[in-house]
């Protein structure tokens, strides 16, 4: 990748008159120089290769093997062909499985960002306290999972819950919700528990966006004439747009893999109705040991996380651009 | 942890000072650590079990630490979760570091014991005489005894007896009976009875007395036996005798619900006596799990860890950590170890004896007599039909299919390659 934004001093002497003048010094100079850059790729290049690149590619051998228990101590994998994907990818639990992650993460990213750009514009005001509430907002994301995730399972617990003690005392219903025992309500509970998780993430960095923005155009703006609504469809939508899809892309890619959230809420159950790709592949491989199968499951969901993650590369030059474009 | 002897303090200093000049170096540090070659004199053996809880890993730091004495040997003892165990196993048993004395829930033995990361028990002398053949079965592994267990439990049937007494309700023993029961047994903020239906291997470890009880079988799950017990459940819950909160709820839940009053009967195992001990307002008893017709015997499964002697360099470690498996399976630390857990000691004569001496445990005694290990007929196989299960509970009880469906789908899964 090039960056466009930045000046490459090594490149302004131009090449025709290095030659031209055959100054050993500047050539000596400028070899040491290439060195230093490599000096500096080749710690990073060699920490992505050993920790992302190699588990990447052993994830796919493993696809493609019979990796059992024994496997781990023997060390005999035999090669499994395509075995491995023909019964993941025709099981029923597997297109069952993918609904709910689409489901999933669609739900949750709608209620996060949703909720995480109310919050950011509200918070843009000037208001005593705000500071304090901006940061009080950020506790669930501090807070480890697996304790609120266990706090909102007792919670969300049908006979004894906060939640339907609520419901029930406000007469929404007298017997209350099945939150975490009804199968199209489980889900529905995990995806609010995942936006109550979310929304910090989203509210710092779409407030963070909000600041970039120049107050002289919404001065400009009131001088024309525009209410708040047509200033943030003209001013604040246009100018975030970048933010936005940075924030939406990252969210697709933790959202897909969440993993500890469904765990602690509902186990995958009931009856599997909260069942991702993530939680099936943590299933297969340490539960059954299938891990030649449970590989399979990741590398659909490595396939997935790419596809976005090109898609926020695209949207991180789209921002600078933008960004470019303000000053 | 820093050990008494200061050995890794020091082994950590030229291991930084290498590691800082070069990264190869530290590998040759961590390499060395269990070497010991076969003239060394044994003085100290390493065991790896899932007892993390305080009071459990204090007794058997006791009981380990005695046996460890007759054997001439310091055992030192580690404890991770019991869902951390089989990884760490697997991770353990893949880098060449098991311990000398291993420890695994008795449905995991043969799992372990395909990976030829354990040794036959016949190749030390240890005893296997008039050990009890359910969990005999389950520490044995093609002819081979890899586990032997100083003591086994089973699933049983808690009550309150205030309740029961107050509703005027007699100990059920037959499944009529136990819906009756619950059914009058339940109130405005109290249910008649609790079960671990959840979706993991502890909810079909509930559901086995049932299916058995009524001659159904792992092997084949679609029969009307097993789709009867698996209506006896989804029944319970329909008619509101038990909560639908049963899905997500672990054996601890259900202990929880029991204790706080808000079940009156419960599944649940005889480790949980100890607490209901010190909770001094519990009243409660015990009964064999209720059986689909008078007359039937129940049929439970068989809990209980078996101890192995892992593959290992050194023989003479080996041969210590065999000396001191064979120290917990004695008659006398056995009766030990089954009276600080309540379990049931696993060797016939000495059941036998524990009971006399325990008659509030006779139930568990005579449940354990005739329970059945989990791997008896699937062996390897059973995690996935363990799992096959769990969702056909599950999918029954959320009325998502008939306990038929369920189970007609929890066979092809089982079954499937």
């Amino acid at each position: 990748m090039t960056d466009r934004t930045s000046p490459t001093p090594w490149t302004g002497a131009g090449d025709d008159a290095v030659v031209d003048t055959a100054d050993r010094g500047m050539v000596r100079a400028r070899a040491r120089e290439r060195l230093a850059r490599w000096g500096f790729v080749l710690p990073a290049a060699a920490y992505l290769l050993v920790f992302f690149g190699y588990p990447l590619v052993k994830n796919v051998e493993l696809s493609f093997q019979q990796y059992t228990t024994t496997t781990l101590y023997s060390g005999v994998a035999p090669f499994a062909g395509l075995r491995n994907y023909a019964a993941i990818l025709t099981s029923d639990l597997f297109s069952e499985a993918l609904a709910h992650t689409i489901l999933f993460t669609a739900g949750s990213l709608l209620g996060q960002f949703v909720l995480g750009l109310a919050l950011a514009l509200f918070f843009q005001r000037r208001f005593p306290l705000g500071g304090v509430l901006r940061s009080l907002l950020l506790l669930p994301w501090l807070l480890p999972l697996v304790a609120s995730g266990t706090t909102w399972r007792w919670m969300l617990d049908p006979d004894t819950g906060i939640v339907n003690a609520v419901v029930r005392g406000l007469h929404l219903s007298s017997s209350g919700v099945p939150w975490l025992t009804g199968t199209p309500q489980a889900l529905v509970s995990v995806i609010l528990v995942n936006v109550w998780v979310g929304i910090p993430f989203n509210t710092a960095i779409l407030y963070g966006g909000l600041q970039e923005i120049p107050p002289h155009l919404y001065e400009a703006a009131r001088l024309d004439g525009a209410g708040p609504v047509s200033a943030f469809r003209h001013i604040t939508w246009p100018l975030l747009r970048p933010v936005v899809s940075v924030v939406l892309v990252l969210g697709v890619a933790y959202t897909v893999k969440a993993l500890d959230v469904i765990l602690t809420v509902t186990g995958g159950g009931p009856a599997g109705s909260t069942e991702t790709l993530a939680t099936q592949a943590y299933k297969l491989s340490f539960q059954e040991f299938e891990f030649g199968r449970g590989a399979v499951l990741g590398n659909v969901l490595m396939v997935i996380s790419f596809v976005f993650a090109l898609v926020h590369l695209r949207a991180g030059r789209r921002a600078r651009a933008a960004g470019q474009a303000l000053t | 942890m820093i050990s008494p002897a200061g050995r890794p303090t020091r082994r950590i200093v030229p291991c930084l000072a290498a590691a800082t000049a070069l990264l190869l170096a530290a590998t040759a540090c961590g390499g060395g650590a269990r070497a010991g070659s076969p003239t060394d004199k044994i003085t100290s053996i390493t065991v790896l079990d899932y007892y993390t809880e305080k009071s459990e890993h204090d007794q058997w730091d006791q009981v380990l630490t005695a046996c460890g004495r007759t054997a001439g040997v310091r055992v030192e003892q580690t404890s991770v979760p019991p869902a951390s165990l089989i990884p760490a196993v697997l991770r353990r048993a893949s880098s060449r570091t098991l311990p000398d004395l291993l420890m695994l829930d008795n449905a995991d033995l043969q799992q372990i014991a395909q990976t030829g990361a354990l040794t036959p028990l016949d190749r030390y002398g240890v005893d296997t005489r008039d050990v009890a053949e359910g969990i005999l079965s389950a520490g044995t592994y093609q002819g081979k005894v890899y586990g032997l267990a100083p003591y086994v439990s089973t699933v049983a049937l808690f009550y309150n007896k205030k309740m029961l007494a107050e509703a005027g309700v007699a100990v059920p023993d037959t499944w009529d009976e136990l819906k009756a029961a619950a059914a009058r047994l339940t109130r405005p903020g109290r249910y008649g009875m609790a079960v671990d239906a959840n979706a993991t291997f502890e909810g079909t470890w509930q559901f086995l007395p049932f299916l058995w009880s009524n001659g159904g079988d792992e092997k084949k799950l679609d029969t009307p036996q097993a789709a009867q017990a698996l209506r006896l459940w989804v029944d319970l819950v329909k008619s509101g005798s038990m909560s639908t909160s049963v899905l997500n709820w672990t054996q601890a839940d259900v202990h929880d619900q029991f204790a706080a009053g808000r079940t009156a009967m419960m599944i649940n195992g005889p480790w949980r006596i100890p607490a209901m001990e010190k909770d001094r307002n519990l009243d409660w008893g015990v009964a064999p799990i209720p059986v689909p017709r008078a007359g039937r015997t129940p049929v439970a499964p068989l809990g209980g860890e078996v101890w192995t002697v892992p593959q290992n360099a050194s023989k003479a470690r080996q041969a210590k950590a065999a000396e001191v498996l064979n120290c917990l399976n004695s008659a006398s630390t056995m009766l030990t170890l089954a009276g600080q857990h309540h379990t049931v000691p696993s060797r016939g004569a000495v059941a036998a004896r524990y009971a006399e001496q325990n008659p509030s445990m006779a139930v568990f005694v005579k449940g354990a007599e005739g329970a059945r290990a989990r791997t008896r007929e699937l062996g390897v196989r059973w995690p996935r039909a363990a799992t096959a299960i769990y969702t056909a509970i599950q999918s029954a009880l959320t009325g998502r299919q008939t306990p038929e469906e369920a189970l007609r789908q929890a066979q092809r899964t089982a079954t499937r390659d």
